[in-house]
């Protein structure tokens, strides 16, 4: 069981970041914690691509005339786009949050909530008059 | 005319390099009228270059494109067969309408710093929208998605504005959003991890036998709820209501009628163009999983939408129920289920495309979009609201209208399978849809006007582009040959049977 865990630790590790990012995404209520938790989250699928493209005993991909062994670097490349979106989600994701900030004078969620009730019944208000 | 010539037969990357690159060029524009003018050229060049497109499918069969001349599967290429032709055409299309329509709209609505950028959001989201359709490289499509979702988060948020409940839906639809494009780009990558490709073609080579490989079954999960996160299946639907009710009308209008039907369009490819499960784990979901999310899916949002109070909201919920009748079509998995699938995507982008633009003009005149806003409106707005009437009819199924197509095909497709059950379920949906329809009708012709407010109809460069569409929704509903022809060849394409 150990050994099953030893030999495959980077993807314990991937899982481990994986739950840990979707939980703090479901779980707080403070939207910047939010973002921070979408972050590790994405962060874990960049090292399930990163440690897919690892060839045990390989070297790093470069044309060098002889016959090596080297790491796949597809997965790679792949995840530099797929961090470069990463960054823009967040950049965004924190624009909003300040925004809102400016809008509701708050960032947590249950706060809100009440000031989009309030908004609510501001509507409803408008609906009888 | 040689530059013309020259340019045919890169048409597939122009689809998506043109909006692409003139995004940056919109943004520097500045000025809205400028950035107006540009962003609808470029999108009625857009509708041009998908009508050829299909029209070269269709005459030709499918086109390959190999980017940079790197031939597959070391470059990425762009593969355009039935299916995505038809989702090319539909996209741009609604694209060109809803940029034609916009200028006054987003006058009313956005606030001036912002008008320039809106419309560069606008490209950026139509390249994405293409580019997603348009692509055969896995890991691009989920590039593109990205692309998509970033500047629609942006659509939605501009409606801050009016509502500041946009920001709130725009972060909600941003955090599902990203979740959704993870769990896809997570199951990408344990195809390429069993696979070693990224081409869906290859994929679809080596996929199927793999079918009973553990990776694959958790590849498959997280593909599917990924893009079941970003087409709004029940119950992953909840961004959606809020995003449609709070963005400006024309982002409204635009996403409503694209954005979840190139969701739909890429749950179609990966199931059938990647998996392609006859039997086994993945048989099962469709039957035991998708099948009856769809049929719950499309009665409890229609039964939501009869008591909605907002008409953007009522809308939304009504779309909810409309993308649940395209997964129905789907997880028959027979080519008629297909047909219908595809057929329903067209056909429900035209009408959505219709009835927010005709909201839009009662926003621009009356500013309130509610059961109380349209009151009488029947009188003070008649083309405006003979326009949303036209559109609901099509909504629920009417005759001479693309809705009754759509019906008809996926009633038959359900009795062909001897759901007779379903089929029966489809035609309570449709008379649930009679119910919200006829309240708005209700409010907007058999009630008086608030006393005191005089409106006048909606100026004519937001009347024609809605008029477009609602005709489109009759001439299509008349004369479904082409699409009815189209929608069959792409369920062969995607099935792999032979004509």
């Amino acid at each position: 069981m150990l050994e099953l865990i030893l030999a495959k630790y980077n993807y314990w590790i991937v899982i481990v970041l994986m739950m840990a990012g979707l939980y703090v995404v479901v779980a707080r209520g403070n939207l910047v914690k939010k973002i921070i938790g979408l972050n590790v989250f994405q962060t874990s699928v960049f090292l399930l691509y990163i440690s897919m493209g690892k060839v045990a005993g390989g070297t790093a991909p470069i044309l060098t005339g002889k016959d090596e062994v080297f790491s796949n670097p597809i997965p790679h490349v792949l995840i530099l786009t797929a961090i470069v979106v990463g960054i823009a989600t967040t950049a965004l994701g924190l624009a909003l949050v300040v925004r809102i900030r400016e809008a509701y004078s708050t960032i947590e969620e249950d706060e809100i909530d009440e000031a989009e009730s309030l908004d609510m019944t501001a509507d409803l208000a408008e609906r009888r008059r | 005319m040689s530059t013309l010539s020259a340019a045919l037969p890169h048409l597939p990357i122009l689809q998506v390099v043109v909006p692409l690159i003139s995004a940056p060029i919109c943004f520097l524009l500045q000025r809205a009228g400028l950035a107006w003018a540009f962003s609808t050229l470029v999108s009625w060049l857009a509708f041009a270059t998908s009508v050829m497109l299909l029209r070269a499918v269709m005459a030709d069969g499918t086109i390959h494109y190999e980017i940079g001349g790197w031939a597959a599967p070391w470059g990425i290429e762009y593969v355009i067969d039935a299916a995505n032709a038809i989702v090319l055409v539909i996209v741009s299309g609604i694209g060109a309408a809803v940029s034609s329509y916009a200028p006054r709209s987003v006058l009313a609505e956005i606030p001036a710093s912002q008008r320039g950028l809106y419309y560069t959001a606008y490209l950026l989201c139509l390249a994405g929208l293409l580019g997603v359709t348009i692509t055969g490289d896995a890991f691009n499509v989920f590039v593109f998605l990205e692309i998509t979702s970033l500047s629609s988060y942006v659509l939605v948020a501009a409606g801050a504005g009016l509502d500041r409940r946009a920001l709130t839906a725009a972060y909600n639809y941003l955090v599902m959003g990203t979740v959704g494009a993870t769990f896809f780009v997570i199951g990408v990558g344990l195809l390429y991890m069993v696979t070693g490709t990224l081409n869906i073609a290859d994929l679809h080579e080596r996929v199927p036998p793999l079918l009973d490989n553990r990776t694959v079954h958790v590849a498959f999960a997280f593909i599917v709820v990924g893009l079941g996160l970003k087409l709004a299946l029940f119950p992953l639907h909840t961004w959606l209501p809020n995003a449609y009710t709070y963005a400006p009308s024309t982002g409204t209008a635009f996403l409503a009628a694209t954005s979840t039907k190139v969701s739909v369009y890429v749950l179609l490819r990966f199931l059938f163009g990647v998996f392609a499960p006859t039997s086994g784990l993945m048989a099962l979901t469709m039957d035991y999983v998708l099948l009856p999310l769809a049929v719950i899916g499309m009665m409890a949002a229609t039964v939501a939408a009869i008591y909605q109070y907002n008409l953007k909201r009522l809308l939304a919920y009504s779309s909810v129920a409309q993308l649940g009748y395209m997964v129905l079509g789907f997880a028959y998995g027979s080519v008629d289920g297909l047909t219908a699938a595809v057929l329903h995507l067209f056909n429900h982008a035209l009408m959505k495309g219709a009835l927010f633009l005709a909201l839009g003009c009662v926003m621009l005149r009356v500013g309130d979009v509610t059961m109380h806003g349209v009151r009488g409106l029947g009188r003070q707005m008649p083309w405006t609201m003979a326009a949303f009437v036209a559109g609901g009819l099509s909504l629920i199924g009417v005759p001479l209208t693309v809705g009754f197509i759509s019906k008809w095909y996926l009633v038959g497709a359900a009795l062909e399978d001897g759901r007779w059950w379903i089929a029966a379920l489809i035609l309570a949906s449709s008379l649930l849809a009679v119910i919200y329809v006829w309240k708005v009708v209700e409010a907007a012709y058999l009630r008086e006007p608030p006393a005191g407010r005089t409106v006048r109809e909606a100026p004519l460069s937001m009347l024609v582009p809605t008029w477009i569409l609602v005709l489109a929704n009759i001439w299509f509903g008349v004369d479904a040959e082409l699409t009815v022809s189209v929608a069959r060849t792409a369920a062969m394409g995607l099935l792999g049977v032979a004509p």
